[in-house]
């Protein structure tokens, strides 16, 4: 990985930001404050930080964005879930207008078994390459009586297609447009560039960010210590963004040794089934 | 031990192609691979490299021809439909004597077919793939890792024969995401006397050309041609043996389908099947010897495949069709369940014993 770094290192032109975009603190309003202490549930060996969605106070929009490749999908499920099994009533929807594959729609019958409706393009996952989004899109932001998790598409180019939902996001402000980061990921190692995928991101989609989501990992074969090697990065992007550092979502198998360490440790069921092991 | 970087395969190729000196991308979009371009475009504006989308795949690859002529390192990608399109460049690079890497993340096929995984164009790569007498060296990848070290040694190897060389993929592999390190690549120094890179009018100027009207000339080109494809059969086949030591039945599978055929070999061998595989790494040379010898020992060969048996004939050409070939495929975008593989494992087994 020498050089990869280095290379990647980002102008630094969005620093001051373009007219016309809020900035992050402003926003802040709309997210709750970081919690000093979360529920820490004592175990036989000792504390944990292993927060339960209900702890987590979400605002009734919870909009997941980030490089693609960094994890949205599987956290948006998770989270849509979760919610659904403390009684609450959740819709998901699937904004990925990019990339046809690894998306929302391949959990539609776990989302189905645990009575959560999908909202998806017509064309997700029937192998025609078609960026179209639904018109019951509209119903998400409209219907204020439910929770609504939104899936947005990779990069900028798939955050362009949160656009014409912002304004009435913006409007409502009962939102949290939370940053899904991944250390490991090849064009996001340090803050500086996930910073620059950032604002892509904000400009595109018109909502600024309320806090960041760390989603380091390196797939099925992520160990407690490659994940608790990444805070200080996670840490790094609050501190430079203003934001605060909502969650650390790590795998079910290895949450409880990482909830030893950091704080707001959210456990994940891994989504997308392979037909091999190894 | 370089850190681990979580990369999709598509990723994973155009990174690799950085590190091993590639400054010169043309391609144009098509699902499934897609970010190996995107990863290109954020990438080589950083490190003073080209990327260019070109207004077509056959323009892609005649701008391949135009770097690839200078004795740079030069790459495009496609998936299957656009390969077809690239494929009277190719066989123009072919005649021209040119090292490039042309990548090819298979989806189902023919015509347009879809956007899922495939192993389809396996006759296409290594039987050439465009008019006239020639072959690509081409390797086939089965994990992200490989992805790396193969694009690299891709390179290398072209250059080393003046061939064009081709990374033969598939959509799982593209867009599936695996922890790598990007270690291990070596950047060869290979003669590029032959290169239009001026000549300062210190020696006579180079041509770079696929035409001849002299039949005889032209007959010469193909025959210094072969003999250096001789010696790549010779030197570069690569493969992979597992579990073949003791093994009653082959498989021969590559790519994604040798991932799916291990979980089979390990389901048989609980069942008391003596199963192992030999894996092609190389398509083309295909790993002649190593079937060969095994084919003394075993009771017969099951081919797992994403295509309707294109490679089974490689397998009897080069075992002498000394013992039944079995098939387990998949096609249109379909992947072979072990569960499949198993079932022709247990179907080869009940074959007459090794003779």
């Amino acid at each position: 990985m020498e050089g990869l770094g280095e290379a990647t290192r980002p102008h630094m032109w969005w620093r001051k930001r373009p007219a016309g975009i809020p900035t992050s603190k402003k926003t802040n309003a709309a997210c709750p404050p970081p919690r000093q202490i979360v529920v820490a549930f004592s175990s036989d060996k000792g504390y944990s930080y292993l927060v339960k969605v209900k702890a987590m106070n979400f605002k009734r929009l919870v909009l997941f964005a980030g490089h693609y490749g960094s994890g949205k999908t599987n956290i948006a499920v998770n989270i849509a879930i979760d919610l659904k099994k403390e009684g609450k009533n959740v819709v998901i929807a699937d904004l990925d207008i990019v990339n046809p594959y690894y998306r929302t729609k391949d959990s539609e019958q776990e989302l189905n078994e645990a009575g959560i409706p999908l909202i998806s393009s017509d064309y997700a996952n029937s192998n025609v390459d078609v960026p179209a989004l639904p018109q019951a899109l509209y119903s998400l932001v409209d219907q204020k009586d439910r929770y609504g998790i939104m899936d947005i598409g990779g990069d900028d180019r798939g955050a362009l297609a949160l656009g014409r939902y912002a304004p009435a996001i913006l409007e409502e402000n009962n939102y949290e447009m939370l940053l899904v980061i991944n250390k490991y990921r090849p064009l996001t190692p340090d803050a500086a560039s996930t910073m620059e995928v950032m604002r892509e991101i904000e400009i595109a989609g018109g909502i600024p960010f309320t806090g960041i989501v760390n989603n380091s990992n390196l797939g099925r074969e992520t160990t407690a210590d490659d994940v608790i090697k990444t805070h200080a990065y996670a840490m790094e992007m609050a501190k430079d963004t203003g934001l605060p550092l909502r969650m650390t979502t790590v795998k079910e198998d290895i949450a409880a040794e990482v909830a030893k360490v950091i704080p707001d440790v959210v456990p994940l069921r891994l989504q997308n089934k392979r037909l091999w092991n190894d | 031990m370089a850190d681990k970087v979580l990369m999709k395969g598509n990723e994973a190729i155009a990174e690799a192609a950085i590190m091993a000196g590639c400054r010169f991308y043309f391609g144009y979009p098509i699902t499934p691979q897609t970010e190996v371009a995107a990863y290109m475009a954020k990438r080589m504006p950083k490190i003073g490299g080209t990327f260019l989308q070109a207004e077509s795949e056959i323009a892609a690859i005649n701008m391949c021809i135009g770097v690839a002529s200078t004795g740079k390192r030069v790459m495009t990608s496609s998936s299957s439909p656009g390969i077809s399109l690239k494929e009277e460049g190719i066989s123009y690079m072919a005649g021209c004597d040119l090292p490039a890497l042309i990548v090819n993340v298979e989806r189902g096929g023919p015509g347009l077919g879809g956007i899922q995984p495939s192993q389809s164009d396996y006759f296409q790569a290594t039987r050439g793939g465009g008019h006239g007498d020639y072959h690509l060296f081409v390797v086939a990848p089965a994990s992200v890792q490989e992805m790396v070290s193969l694009t690299a040694h891709a390179f290398n190897v072209a250059e080393k024969y003046r061939v064009p060389a081709m990374l033969l993929a598939d959509g799982t592999l593209g867009q599936m995401m695996e922890p790598v390190s990007i270690e291990g690549i070596t950047v060869e120094d290979h003669d590029k006397s032959w290169a239009l890179t001026g000549t300062d009018c210190k020696r006579k100027h180079n041509i770079i050309n696929s035409l001849s009207l002299l039949p005889e000339e032209l007959e010469q080109w193909n025959l210094e041609r072969y003999k250096r494809y001789e010696k790549i059969e010779e030197n570069e086949p690569m493969w992979e043996e597992y579990m073949t030591e003791d093994a009653d039945i082959c498989i021969v599978a590559f790519g994604i389908a040798s991932r799916v055929s291990r979980n089979a070999i390990k389901a048989a061998r609980a069942q008391g099947i003596k199963v192992g595989m030999i894996r092609p790494i190389t398509l083309w040379p295909f790993p002649k010897k190593p079937l060969a010898a095994i084919a003394d020992k075993v009771k017969a060969f099951v081919t797992v495949e994403l295509n309707m048996g294109q490679m089974v004939e490689d397998v009897e050409l080069a075992t002498r069709c000394k013992k039944p070939v079995l098939m387990a495929n998949r096609v249109g975008g379909c992947i072979p369940t072990p569960e499949q593989v198993l079932a022709q494992i247990v179907e080869a087994n009940k074959l007459g014993g090794a003779q």
